[in-house]
């Protein structure tokens, strides 16, 4: 059975882990200067042979992205770094950043030198303030101990609470300064990103594996995970299970084996449906839990990685309620650019109501999906594709449920029995 | 300049092969098939978005097909592309049967209410590609409607798709980004920013672009159904751009002026003058009846016949000299032109009704007749020099033409003037600061090339030596060399030979050959020989009882400069008025004749560049008859045939007569005046017209209006601290005349110069202070 293997969350017991002292004490900073040292190019074919892909959702091959960096263009580089972590379900990046932000500050400076960048921007989530300040902290931290400021520079900012920027093209517009709206590629970054100037854009958890890759070496990263997703990654495990958190495991880990290591569904109850990849990634059951949790294998079973964020639903939980409360997250976040997408949630989210509340009939089932089919792949950005998936997925295995809904004349679960404090004499 | 060859490209769109240029977008390729593929962010003119996402489209490249539909107008054909359109791709068809539904979810069903019902993208679109009936049977968005965008600009949020044409048009074609997206998800919306409204020269184009009817014009709202109007193509009377238009009327009267489609001239766009000042034509106001004075000194009502007797005696009676105006068209201003030589047999004709010089007159004569720099030289340029004009002021197409290539290719703009324009900011221009009247040192240190091009307005006749050092700028570097002046019918009239040098066609009338040609072609002996005057020595010859009787057609003497010289000179003269609407010169005429107006005529401008922009009778039952027939009718009167019964005939003439093959007339040179010494409260005037101000053919039209920009006098930082003045208290600037006192502006301006506006409220230069540039006026704190 996979265990879990601590790499990034090694010392995020330590009550101290998020210092610059305490980062140094387990042998922070080291990575960088190894990296410094060797040929940019061989930093890239290091990242490329360790088979890190991102872990921002999509598991491109980061050693590749960067890669595509022209050189010897005479142009500024930049590095962006993507900790706008607002997906639900999502909550990798928070902790991590709190538990340890040199970890990213060294990556970034890595990645800096391996894509010739000068410069590196942290596009962080405006509302988790708590956040901000320490990664601020760790930055200045990182200025006065001369690791920074000696050929990169770090800037961190603060975006303005919405989902679309975590878009990477619509992080770039509005670290500029724009409206957050995703852009018309080509030209994709790399090409003309930040500034219009060649720029890669990482996630948190991506840029933050790097230093234990150039430390360790690429066959020890090789060493863990699947055939073609390598290495450790952070499983976020929330909803109701006994201990919600953060698992860090080779990619490839099961559902039930990380249940097993983390004390199970929540007492009393099971397993019903959960997300592998945060709130846009399709449904799974509990027919899924040895489904193994790496890029290819979650794709064949009809979802995606995604952020790994596994929310975990029992069966006290209205399947149609949840999803009808993700669709209004998307209505609500829909940046307006195209049609498909800010009509087509406006409308779901008015089918889903009335089915939530019993009205309708079958037929309301089919014109759903079929507006979903109106909007997966036609919207401009995933964002789109994403407010479908929690709607064809759930039809796909809980269509009794939304019958129910209809022949009941409303819901009938007990919205009270699937909140956490049932039964506390809340 | 040899023409880069294109890289053709071959693709099959629904089974047929089609061959484009590289770079051509897969929509535009299909309309090359005549594949019209539905669509509502898309326009040839602005950059792809690809936000509605109704264009969709199945691709594939070499055997390798997009897993999803692609948006047809952000994707240019490549080698090897097979594309698969709504005619034979089920995919592509549900995608875009999709989008149309969703358009119409949140879209009103307002449309027998909608000024764009009729001609509504949506509306036909929905009709082709949606289906009949909505599945929505939820709550639509809704929003407070309509809310004004600025004074001529309503914007009705509920009925808009969000495809951003009107704030990608502001912002890549006008460089006016004054309107934005902004909001979210379905409450997206376009809006102004607080206390900024969308005041642009040109926003009446996002009124026309908009494929909904969001954006409508408050001068036409609610006026018509599409279907009830009878569109002419036309041509703008604005200025001298040469605009390509549409005139739509309803019953005679005109309610809508559009921009047309001329790819060479304005593209799809105009100016908000061009589309909305038209109020003039429908005044109540206007000249329907020949009026002549009667023996008490009453304009009284007269019979065509009485009139025309009386003009005609009193022309005949006396030595007679021509003002024509420069709205008349390029076959009026012929007929003034071939009136003047045979019925008055005089050479004292002149078309500039503005302030002038005997160097302007010998410059365009030497440089400007038969000379065809044009747009296209603009596209071309290495560097565009700019003396004695604001492009978007006094000729906003052009101001177009250079910022389209200012933004596609970093165009180098130089302005040589005294205070930087807002215009000239936008290009990023080098603005060349010199004292109002020292510009011709400055253009004889530019370096210009062979690919430069040299646009010279009329406002350089106002500094002596301007345009000798133009034409010797644009000798010594081979530069391009156009003259735009502000008026549409200028180069027309000069074409026409309606000023005292030249006879049609740029012959000298000092030239035997040229009179001769002209004498032929008119059947008469001989011509005039000797130089006419101008229009400022033609009114001092007036008040030194040299010349009795005028003949004047649509000049506002108020435009003239020393216009009390010129008010007295009609009171004067024996006056014959051609006029559409009552005016200082009507009020002061022994007759009155009343003309058409450009929409109920045909006819030709010829645009700065000499190109022919004709236009047909847009309102035909109007009874106003063109200048030319009058002018012939007055002729026939005085026993002399001129021959030009009608435009047709006007302009068949025109066309038979050739452009003079021989030696042009020289110009003599002129030089710059020296530096005035200023003391501390004095400065140099300069000033401009601003494209929306109090001319009259913009009279009645409120709205439009409203957009003018703020009447404000222009000073320089240094002097604002000696006068102690802050941004918006009031200096009084003024002459020996009178004076004008206005808010202070404080912008890049030369510390010898203050800028006002010419002819807006509150800033009548030429009546208020007889001084428009590089004259001395007092500036004091009011």
């Amino acid at each position: 059975m996979t265990k879990l293997v601590p790499v990034l969350s090694a010392h995020w017991d330590e009550k101290d882990s998020f210092t610059l002292e305490a980062y140094k004490r387990h042998g922070g900073y080291k990575a960088s200067e190894k990296a410094l040292a060797m040929d940019p190019d061989a930093v890239i074919q290091l990242v490329k042979d360790s088979g890190l892909r991102g872990r921002g959702g999509a598991g491109f091959p980061t050693g590749m992205k960067w890669g595509f960096i022209p050189q010897g263009d005479n142009k500024d580089h930049y590095l962006v770094v993507n900790a706008d972590e607002s997906e639900p379900g999502t909550c990798k990046d928070t902790p991590l950043l709190m538990a340890n932000p040199h970890v990213l500050i060294e990556g970034c400076i890595i990645a800096c030198h391996a894509i010739r960048a000068k410069h590196a921007f942290i596009y962080i989530r405006g509302e988790v303030t708590h956040v901000v300040r320490r990664v601020n902290q760790a930055i200045a931290d990182a200025y006065a101990a001369g690791i920074l400021g000696n050929g990169v520079d770090v800037v961190l900012h603060i975006g303005a609470g919405a989902y679309i920027c975590g878009e990477e093209t619509a992080l770039l517009d509005s670290l500029e300064g724009f409206r957050g709206q995703p852009r018309l590629r080509p030209p994709f970054p790399a090409i003309a990103g930040l500034y219009a100037r060649p720029t890669v854009v990482n996630n948190v958890e991506s840029i933050s594996s790097v230093p234990a890759i150039v430390l360790n070496g690429a066959e020890w990263y090789q060493s863990m995970g699947t055939e073609k997703s390598k290495g450790t990654t952070l499983y976020s495990l929330s909803g109701h299970v006994a201990n919600p958190g953060q698992f860090e495991a080779p990619l490839g880990i099961t559902l039930r084996e990380i249940l097993e290591l983390s004390g199970g569904v929540r007492k009393g109850h099971k397993l019903k449906f959960w997300t592998p990849g945060g709130s846009s990634t399709p449904l799974f059951t509990d027919e899924h839990l040895d489904v193994p949790l790496d890029y290819e294998g979650v794709a064949a079973a009809g979802s995606m990685l995604g952020t790994k964020a596994l929310q975990i639903f029992d069966e006290t939980t209205c399947v149609v309620r949840a999803v009808l409360r993700w669709t209004e997250f998307y209505k609500h976040e829909s940046c307006g650019k195209c049609t498909p997408c800010r009509e087509g949630t406006w409308w779901l989210v008015q089918i889903l109501r009335d089915l939530e509340a019993g009205k309708g009939t079958e037929a309301d089932l089919a014109k759903l999906l079929d507006l979903c089919d109106n909007i997966m792949g036609r919207s401009f950005c995933a964002l789109g594709d994403g407010a479908t998936s929690p709607i064809t997925s759930s039809i796909k295995y809980f269509r009794d449920e939304y019958i129910a809904h209809l022949t009941n004349g409303g819901c009938p679960f007990d919205p009270v029995a699937s909140t956490l404090f049932v039964g506390a004499g809340a | 300049m040899s023409e880069v060859a294109v890289e053709m490209i071959t693709v099959v769109i629904d089974g047929f092969e089609v061959t484009v240029p590289k770079g051509t977008l897969v929509i535009r390729a299909a309309e090359q098939l005549g594949i019209q593929i539905p669509r509502f962010c898309d326009h040839p003119l602005l950059d792809p978005v690809g936000a509605c996402r109704q264009c969709l489209v199945d691709i594939e490249i070499n055997g390798r097909a997009f897993p999803k539909p692609q948006a047809s107008c952000t994707i240019p054909v490549e080698t090897g592309m097979i594309v698969k359109t709504q005619l034979t791709s089920p995919v592509a068809e549900k995608a875009q049967r999709g989008v149309m539904e969703l358009l119409l979810v949140n879209h009103p069903l307002d449309c027998p209410v909608c000024d764009k019902g009729g001609e509504c993208p949506l509306q036909n679109q929905a009709m082709s590609t949606g289906q009949g009936s909505s599945r929505f049977e939820g709550v639509k968005r809704t929003f407070e409607k309509p809310i004004n965008i600025s004074s001529q600009v309503l914007l009705d949020r509920e009925r808009c798709v969000l495809c951003a044409r009107c704030t990608r048009f502001s912002e890549q074609i006008a460089s006016d980004p004054f309107i934005t997206l902004n909001e979210r998800g379905a409450l997206q919306q376009v809006g102004i920013y607080e206390n900024k409204p969308f005041e642009s020269y040109f926003s009446g184009n996002t009124v026309q672009i908009c494929p909904v009817g969001a954006l409508t014009g408050a001068a036409y709202r609610f006026r018509a159904r599409p279907f009830d109007l009878v569109s002419t193509p036309s041509a703008c009377e604005h200025c001298a751009s040469g605009c390509d238009m549409r005139t739509d009327v309803r019953r005679g009267k005109t309610l809508r002026r559009l921009a047309g489609e001329d790819a060479s001239v304005n593209e799809e766009w105009n100016c908000d003058k061009g589309r909305w000042a038209f109020k003039y034509i429908t005044a109540v106001d206007r000249l329907k009846v020949p009026m002549i004075r009667d023996e008490a000194g009453e304009l009284v009502e007269a019979s065509w016949p009485e009139a025309l007797a009386v003009a005609a005696q009193g022309l005949k009676a006396t030595s007679a000299a021509v003002l024509v105006g420069g709205r008349a068209t390029h076959e009026d201003a012929y007929g003034y032109s071939k009136f003047a030589r045979l019925a008055l047999g005089t050479n004292d004709i002149d078309f500039r009704a503005r302030v002038t010089s005997d160097e302007e007159r010998e410059f365009i004569a030497a440089h400007v007749v038969n000379s065809s720099t044009t747009y296209r030289d603009i596209d071309k340029a290495d560097q565009v020099l700019l003396v004695g004009f604001e492009p978007e002021e006094e000729s906003p197409i052009v101001f177009l033409r250079i910022n389209k290539q200012f933004r596609k290719r970093a165009l180098k703009v130089i302005s040589i003037g005294s205070k930087e324009s807002v215009g000239v900011e936008k290009l990023k221009g080098e603005f060349v600061k010199v004292a109002p009247g020292q510009e011709a040192a400055a253009i004889s240190a530019q370096k210009l090339t062979d690919k430069s091009v040299i646009l010279v307005g009329e406002r350089a006749s106002e500094s002596a030596g301007v345009f000798t050092a133009v034409a010797a700028l644009a000798q010594s570097s081979g530069a391009k060399l156009a003259w735009i002046p502000r008026r549409a019918g200028e180069r027309g009239a000069l074409q026409a030979g309606a000023i005292g040098n030249l006879l049609p066609g740029g012959r000298p009338v000092t030239d035997s050959v040229a009179r001769q040609e002209i004498a032929d072609a008119w059947s008469v002996n001989s011509l005039p020989s000797q130089i006419g005057r101008s229009t400022s020595e033609i009114i001092a010859s007036v008040n030194s009882d040299q010349i009795g009787a005028l003949l004047v057609g649509g000049v506002d003497p108020l435009d003239l400069e020393n216009n009390k010289e010129a008010l007295a000179a009609l009171d004067k003269a024996f006056v014959v008025s051609l006029e559409i609407a009552p005016s200082a010169v009507t009020s002061r005429a022994d007759v009155v004749l009343p003309v058409a107006a450009v929409t109920e005529k045909s006819g030709s401008f010829l645009n700065w560049e000499g190109r022919a922009r004709s236009f047909d009778t847009a309102v035909d039952d109007s009874l106003n008859r063109s200048d030319l027939r009058i002018l012939s009718m007055i002729a026939e009167e005085m026993g002399t045939s001129l021959n030009l019964g009608t435009v047709t005939a006007a302009a068949k003439e025109i066309a038979s007569i050739k452009n003079w093959q021989g030696e042009p007339l020289k110009m003599k040179t002129a030089s710059a005046p020296a530096q005035r010494q200023l003391n501390s409260n004095e400065a140099l005037i300069t000033s401009w017209r601003r494209l929306l101000d109090l001319g009259t053919l913009q009279e009645g039209e409120e709205n439009l209006a409203g957009t003018a920009r703020q009447t404000v006098a222009v000073i320089s930082a240094k002097r604002a601290q000696a006068l102690g003045v802050a941004n918006g208290d009031l200096l009084k600037v003024s002459t020996a005349q009178g004076s004008v006192t206005l808010p202070a502006l404080i912008e890049n301006i030369h510390d010898d110069a203050i800028w006002a506006p010419r002819n807006s409220r509150g800033s009548q230069l030429l009546t208020d202070l007889n001084a428009v540039h590089a004259e001395v006026v007092t500036v004091v704190r009011a």
